[in-house]
């Protein structure tokens, strides 16, 4: 039983180096080499205040913005306290059910043919900031007959939005909702 | 697969094995107390360390006192952890004043910690304060990854070793692990992924105005907590506007990095790394899901100096990086493929239920398959809202028990043991000596090796069968029918073969899983690592059989295909017919419109 005392020893140290060095290094590094990232990538407005991270996604249900995906975190979409997705599995009657129910109120509006599976599927996260620049076109011609503008604006918004694969072969390209449709009420 | 997915895996392959030889050499430099341009900074705080906490680094240990000290140092890690989530309120850097953990959730979460499971039935940024995120999760990230490491290199100091009975230091290797590879590394990749927009700071939560307002129904509770209900049995409900939401903050990227890179797996928030916080960008994707594959790939490198053969260790990582890939590949198509009765509705016909955009197909597919095939268990697409066939690789790959590429050390040993099954049922076929790496494999050998393979095994099927059984496991199902049995499956699975992912609309906060499951993950930890040491003892005590004539080679094609056709019959004979009552039954289902 000699072992016992290196074994409570070596975790009060590791505790101190791995629990207490360690992140203040990479906290330090990270302050030091990219202040904006380690903060959260918070947008500010004209005063200063910061009104939305960019990487964190809203809900829109108006219909003079562009929607997100659809989300399931916590009792409301896009609840950032509650992160994660529907967990339904594919098979499950009531998502088939609220799936439908998501086609037909796109339909609503006047979406016709086959609805991109982004804008009617929940997200992992919950808050994907991101939709497909088709779900994206999809929506021009709602959000332009809602703001009197020509769609034509819009389609120029909408490619304005969207990133490209990183590094050229990475992911794949989106649209961020939340930057969209900021930049549509900056105009307005 | 579009071009560029298929670009994207493929350069993803081609850095991983480039990075395989230079880090698996390294580590073989540090178990073997050889000198690395590190040694100028860190053998002076070696010492230190080791004064401080009366280590002698000479005083090599038998399996006995070696698994000994694992379950010693484990012991203190958990009871460590334990305490400090039953006194969560009363511990510092809790801006958000989260109150303590209940004994059945900090028992399981404290040991699913310190047995590298990570298996987590809480929700992180709601329930786990920045001291618990931080000195509490994080320190167990790195030392139950060092831990296992040091049992795979003891188990391969028992090939290596003749007459012997002694396997090294457990504390030494513990410890070298952690100060010359995982924290260095992490430090590295922390840092590249703040770059990308992971948070690390220790802010309190930030609350933004909407610039759209959302409303929900909220239901009415009573005085006791329980919802309330009107006359026709529906319940209450109020209208709630919301304006404003808070953003969880933390430090996060430290904790990131060492979860991917010691196969850890428990996510900081609730979304794991689907979470932007946690993986912002494609390029974050692809950076977490090499960390998770870097250290049990570059093992086998490791493997191979240390036994004087390296064909030994890319004979081993050819089967992981086989049945890997051919994993993916299936779970791509089925996802491609996607879901005919939401087809029928009227979608485009993809399953991207549970993933995120930015990540794409390939980005989702290939974190799940890292992340099953190693047992790390974050996650950044919920594997609960996959296709059936999909749903079945991840669950698959834990059920194979964790070897293809498996958890960091653990894989190896694991894998050894399969190798040496394969080796003695090949020896009965052809009449030749079992023999392996020049140690003959005898009954001792051959018992450990199936304790090794079987133990999670079994423990998942006999508690899967009580789960069936037992009203309150059976209600924690989120979905009904055949997927409510896979997701009970991939729950005990994940958690003796100690994964920690989970299709996660079961609710595991629950008694049942919360008990059973401690029980799982500390059987299939510990059972399998005293048996992996035991057998490592007495092949170190044997003598070198130099290979003659009658030697079965272990380092070419033939013996690479003999074990994985190994894999995946010991896999097939154990779990088809569960896996045919739930991802099978359902995927029928599905096809059949019902």
């Amino acid at each position: 039983m000699k072992d016992i005392r290196p074994a409570i020893l070596l975790f009060i140290i590791f505790t101190i180096i791995c629990g207490g060095i360690y992140p203040a290094i990479v906290t330090g590094v990270a302050y030091a080499l990219f202040p904006k990232q380690s903060a959260g990538s918070f947008i500010a407005d004209k005063s200063g205040k910061e009104i939305a991270s960019t990487l964190i996604g809203q809900p829109f249900s108006d219909p003079k913005y562009f929607w997100p995906r659809p989300s399931a975190s916590g009792d409301f979409g896009y609840n950032s306290m509650a992160s994660g997705g529907s967990n339904s599995g594919p098979t499950n009657p009531d998502y088939l059910k609220t799936v439908g129910d998501r086609v037909k109120a796109l339909k609503d509006t006047g979406v016709t043919g086959t609805v991109p599976a982004d804008l009617v599927q929940a997200s992992a996260s919950g808050l994907d900031p991101h939709i497909s620049p088709e779900s994206a076109l999809l929506q021009v011609p709602r959000v332009a007959k809602v703001r009197g503008v020509s769609e034509d604006i819009l389609i120029k918004a909408v490619a304005e939005a969207t990133v490209g694969r990183q590094l050229g072969f990475l992911g794949e390209p989106r649209v961020n909702v939340l930057a969209l449709n900021l930049m549509l009420d900056r105009v307005k | 697969m579009n071009p560029y997915e298929w670009l994207q895996t493929v350069i993803f392959f081609v850095v991983l094995l480039a990075l395989v030889k230079p880090l698996g050499s390294f580590m073989a430099k540090v178990f073997q107390g050889e000198r690395t341009f590190l040694s100028p900074l860190l053998c002076p705080c070696e010492k230190v360390i080791y004064r401080m906490s009366a280590v002698r680094p000479e005083d090599e240990m038998g399996w006995q006192r070696y698994a000994g000290s694992v379950i010693l140092f484990n012991l203190v890690l958990f009871v460590g952890l334990f305490l400090m989530l039953l006194t969560q309120h009363l511990l510092p850097l809790n801006p958000q004043k989260v109150p303590a953990f209940t004994w059945q959730l900090a028992l399981n979460t404290a040991i699913s910690f310190a047995t590298n499971t990570n298996w987590q039935a809480y929700v992180g940024e709601q329930a786990a304060s920045y001291f618990t995120q931080m000195v509490g999760l994080a320190v167990h990230n790195f030392v139950s990854a060092a831990t296992g490491i040091a049992i795979a290199v003891a188990v391969i100091r028992g090939f290596v070793r003749r007459k012997t009975s002694l396997l090294g230091n457990f504390w030494v290797d513990m410890t070298r692990c952690t100060l010359y590879i995982l924290l260095p590394i992490s430090i590295i990749a922390a840092t590249m992924l703040v770059s990308q927009g992971v948070i690390q700071n220790f802010s309190e939560y930030k609350t933004v105005p909407l610039v759209q307002s959302t409303n929900y129904d909220k239901p009415k509770l009573d005085d006791k907590g329980a919802p309330l209900k009107d006359a026709a049995d529906k319940p209450v409900v109020e209208n709630v506007i919301v304006k404003d939401v808070t953003i969880p903050m933390g430090p996060v990227a430290s904790q990131e990095a060492i979860k991917e890179l010691g196969t850890n797996g428990g996510g900081f928030f609730n979304a794991n790394s689907a979470h932007p916080f946690e993986n912002p960008t494609p390029l974050s994707n692809m950076l977490e899901i090499l960390l998770i594959l870097l250290i049990p790939g570059a093992l086998t490198y490791t493997f191979g100096v240390m036994v004087g053969n390296t064909r030994q260790g890319w004979m081993l990582l050819g089967v992981m990086l086989f049945i890997l890939i051919t994993t993916f590949g299936v779970l791509q198509w089925a996802e491609s493929s996607g879901n005919p009765l939401v087809a029928k509705l009227g979608v485009q016909s993809i399953n991207i239920e549970g993933k995120d955009v930015r990540f794409g197909m390939a980005g989702s597919n290939l974190f799940t398959v890292a992340t099953t095939g190693t047992s790390c268990g974050a996650v950044n697409s919920m594997h609960d809202s996959l296709t059936p066939i999909g749903g079945m690789m991840p669950l698959s790959l834990i059920l194979l028990g964790e070897i293809i590429f498996g958890g960091v050390g653990s894989g190896l040993y694991t894998m050894l043991a399969f190798a040496i099954i394969a080796v003695f049922v090949s020896g009965l076929m052809i009449g030749r000596t079992p023999e392996y790496l020049g140690k003959k494999i005898e009954v001792r050998e051959m018992w450990m090796s199936i304790l090794v393979i079987l133990t999670a095994g079994v423990t998942v099927l006999i508690l899967s069968g009580i789960a069936m059984i037992t009203p309150q496991a059976v209600a924690s199902m989120s979905n009904p029918g055949a997927h409510g049995l896979s997701e009970v499956l991939y729950a005990l699975a994940s958690m003796a073969n100690n994964n920690g992912s989970a299709f996660a609309g079961l609710n595991a906060n629950v008694n049942f899983y919360n008990l059973f499951g401690s029980l799982a993950m500390t059987i299939g930890r510990y059972v399998p690592a005293v048996a992996v040491l035991a057998m490592a003892g007495s092949l170190a005590e044997k003598k070198y059989v130099p290979p003659s004539l009658g030697t079965l080679p272990t380092d070419k094609a033939p013996f690479a295909i003999w074990l994985t056709l190994v894999i995946l019959i010991v896999g097939a004979l154990t779990f088809f017919p569960a896996l045919a009552l739930g991802p099978i039954v359902e995927h029928l289902t599905m096809l059949g419109g019902n």
